[in-house]
């Protein structure tokens, strides 16, 4: 029969491996990580944005997408939210006799949804195998069906509800902005800010993007402003550290060249708050808005990225299986001693 | 060696084809007509989920508590070849073999819901694995504990087919593939409450803590017990065969023991977070959190007392308790708890069609089967003086 003593001497013997294990492993906590200091992204000004939807139909296009009809003659692509098909849409946020824009009572505003290309994403860090992937370069979130399996953990992962899945095909793969990656090498960038009239979408370096939402704050409402288009230009960004182009100038990103299309406009009525710089260690996409951030569909979300928590439990029980190796050697040698051979058939046990 | 005071464990005999059996096969086969349209037409043609509950009861049920459900060998193993508590021997070839279908279902039903399963192999390729992902050492856990779990079970098999040479040899490395038994369901049953973590603002503070993966391996162990209450009652009766009370009596002291070191890290946690108000907001989710703290303390009244757990329907209960309460626990997170982008637009709602729900009952009836076609073929129940076969 087992004895107290053995019971006793199982129990201390796992939780001294155990909490070998965690002392070996407590250095293992993981920080935030912050942007790459290359980091592409995009600034969404909702108080230039006119609700056109070009963006929506340059996306659409630029990805191959097909149409997804909301109204009944389905004459138009009309998605109600992004999908596994459409990676980017203008929400509207309504309220009482919407008589002004970018006002929360009795006003309208508009929002852009699409991939936040964050600096420590959830969907990475969930992603069992590298399908979901952050350039350590650009920084840009992208995603291979080549390796997804389709689990959709980077779905119920991400905090802004943007990988989405297509639930349709029985080869469904996973959807979200790539900000349009495979256009890059033909030196052209996100579709989205390419076609936005008014610049409200703008494509650039982050830190730039940043620079720039900045200046925009620093403005009071009604004072001129000059507003860039399409991408956030030499004139306006630093010199980017990028590779040497061989005559004794770094390159920049090799964007195609296309005339400056800066112009000038009152500046809005602007909240002193840039969505994305500091939201989950922060975004590579930037937001600026007049009505409350919550109100348009955007998460409050704390500094530290979930996918920093979540891996420094991993990496505390887990980091280089010594906690696991510990508990099976103290396992193993209290099972040794408690399991005896069963040489002699009648002695059914030791299964 | 304790379980020289035992019986053997032997087949128990008797008709394979019944009421039971056949409602089984029925369920089976409507499981599999529904996995046909599921993998001609998608997830969407059969499920009712979407990308504001991408994870369905697919997941939940079958998967994250169908393998707590399973924790019965695992928790009994522990039991006999950790702690040395050889007088438990019986149990544990039961208890096994339930966990052995239970896991490897749960390894199988993955697949239903994998929508790009053909890619599986890159969760063992090691140029595509995400040591960061949670999910990546659930699923390696799974899969290896699922192996150690047959070989661990394969005695029963090579007994009856008169391969004692092979159980011999077996035997002598038997209690590595016992501690690797042990570890493994640790492991993978924290896991699965660490799953939530990146999941981050978008599960309610109730069930977001960092000691989740403590919290699911405490009830994971509970679960294992109760199960091991449950599964053995049910299996006396429908057997007509001897109640094991006098083991499962004293097992239950110990699962109460499990029991209260989980509650007092349950409810200190949320104290300690400052989360306990959130239970006393009127809403489904302080609802839910109370049915299932409900379904953690009752056992406790139930069958607290040394007399209480002499009674077999008073274990029954609390084993089927205790079963819901780790249950709740986990659908509470995954489910009801859960929301996609807390403050956008949303409007996302879940409920599992029929066909999920029959596959899921699928699942469950091949266990059953399962069970009831190898105690009766194989040595697996403790030989009775009169067999009761029928």
């Amino acid at each position: 029969m087992g004895t107290r003593r053995d019971f006793l001497k199982g129990v201390l013997v796992s939780g001294a491996a155990a909490s070998a294990g965690v002392v070996a492993t407590s250095t293992l906590a993981r920080e935030t990580r912050p942007r790459p200091p290359e980091a592409l992204g995009l600034l969404y000004d909702a108080t230039l944005c006119v609700g056109c939807k070009a963006c929506v139909a340059a996306c659409k296009e630029s990805n191959s997408n097909p149409p997804e009809f909301s109204t009944v003659d389905h004459l138009w692509d009309t998605p109600l939210d992004t999908s596994g098909y459409t990676f980017n849409i203008i929400k509207m946020y309504r309220n009482g006799t919407m008589e002004a824009k970018d006002q929360e009572v009795n006003g309208f505003a508009f929002m852009k949804t699409s991939c936040m290309h964050c600096g420590d994403p959830s969907c990475v860090s969930a992603c069992p195998v590298s399908a979901m992937t952050k350039d350590p370069e650009t920084g840009v979130v992208g995603y291979n069906p080549d390796k997804c399996i389709g689990c959709r953990y980077c779905v119920a992962a991400c905090p802004f509800g943007i990988p989405k899945y297509q639930y349709d095909s029985p080869t469904g793969r996973i959807g979200k902005c790539e900000l349009c990656r495979h256009r890059h090498k033909d030196g052209r960038y996100s579709a989205c800010a390419e076609v936005c009239p008014t610049g409200a979408t703008l494509f650039g370096r982050t830190e730039d993007l940043l620079a720039e939402a900045k200046r925009r704050l620093a403005h009071k409402p009604g004072q001129p402003m000059k507003i860039p288009r399409g991408r956030l230009r030499h004139g306006q960004e630093k010199l980017l550290a990028g590779k040497d182009d061989g005559k004794g100038a770094k390159m920049r990103h090799g964007w195609r060249d296309e005339p400056d299309q800066t112009y000038e406009a009152p500046a809005g009525k602007y909240l002193q708050h840039v969505y994305g710089e500091k939201e989950y260690g922060g975004t590579q996409v930037l937001k600026l808005s007049g009505v409350n951030f919550q109100k348009v569909g955007m998460p409050d979300l704390p500094p530290d990225a979930a996918a920093a928590m979540s891996e420094t439990i991993q990496h505390t029980l887990y980091g280089n299986l010594v906690m696991p190796f510990a508990v099976l050697g103290a396992m193993t040698y209290v099972a040794k001693r408690n399991v005896k051979p069963d040489d002699d058939s009648s002695d059914k046990g030791g299964n | 060696m304790a379980n020289k005071n035992h019986a053997a464990p032997a087949p128990v005999g008797g008709n394979l084809v019944n009421v039971v059996t056949l409602t089984c096969g029925v369920l089976i086969a409507l499981m599999l007509a529904i996995l046909v349209v599921r993998f001609l037409f998608g997830l969407g043609a059969v499920t009712g989920i979407n990308d504001g509950y991408p994870w369905g009861i697919w997941v939940v049920v079958d998967v994250v508590i169908g393998s707590a459900f399973a924790c019965g060998g695992f928790s009994v193993a522990m039991l006999v070849y950790i702690f040395n508590k050889g007088e438990y021997h019986p149990l544990v070839r039961p208890a096994l073999l339930a966990s052995l279908f239970g896991y490897t279902l749960a390894a199988a039903g993955v697949i239903f819901d994998l929508g790009r399963w053909w890619n599986v192999w890159n969760m063992f390729w090691p140029g595509s694995i995400n040591p960061n992902s949670v999910m990546f050492e659930v699923a390696v856990c799974i899969t290896l504990y699922v192996i150690v779990m047959w070989i661990e079970f394969s005695p029963a098999f090579l007994e009856q087919l008169g391969k004692n040479d092979a159980r011999r040899k077996l035997g002598r490395v038997m209690f590595f593939v016992i501690a690797l038994g042990t570890v493994l369901p640790m492991m993978h049953q924290s896991s699965l409450g660490t799953l939530l973590v990146v999941m981050g603002v978008q599960i309610h503070p109730l069930w977001q803590t960092p000691l989740l993966p403590l919290l699911y391996l405490l009830t994971a162990i509970t679960m294992g017990y109760a199960v091991v209450l449950f599964e053995s009652c049910l299996t006396s009766s429908a057997y007509r065969r001897r109640l094991e009370t006098h083991m499962l009596t004293p097992l239950a002291k110990i699962m109460l023991g499990f029991l209260v070191v989980f509650l007092v890290v349950r409810l200190g946690d949320l104290v300690v977070r400052g989360t306990l108000p959130k239970a006393f907001v009127p809403s489904v989710e302080a609802l839910m959190f109370w049915l299932e703290i409900a379904s953690f303390v009752a056992p406790l009244i139930l069958i607290g007392a040394e007399s209480n757990r002499r009674n077999p329907a008073r274990l029954f209960l609390a084993g089927i308790l205790l079963m819901l309460g780790g249950a709740l626990l986990r659908l509470n997170g995954f489910l009801i708890g859960y929301e996609t982008n807390v403050d956008g637009a949303g409007g996302f709602t879940y409920f599992p069609t029929l066909a999920e729900v029959l596959v899921t009952a699928g699942m469950f009836a091949v266990e059953v089967l399962g069970y009831i076609i190898i105690t009766r073929r194989f040595p697996v129940l403790p030989r009775e003086d009169v067999q009761a076969a029928h």
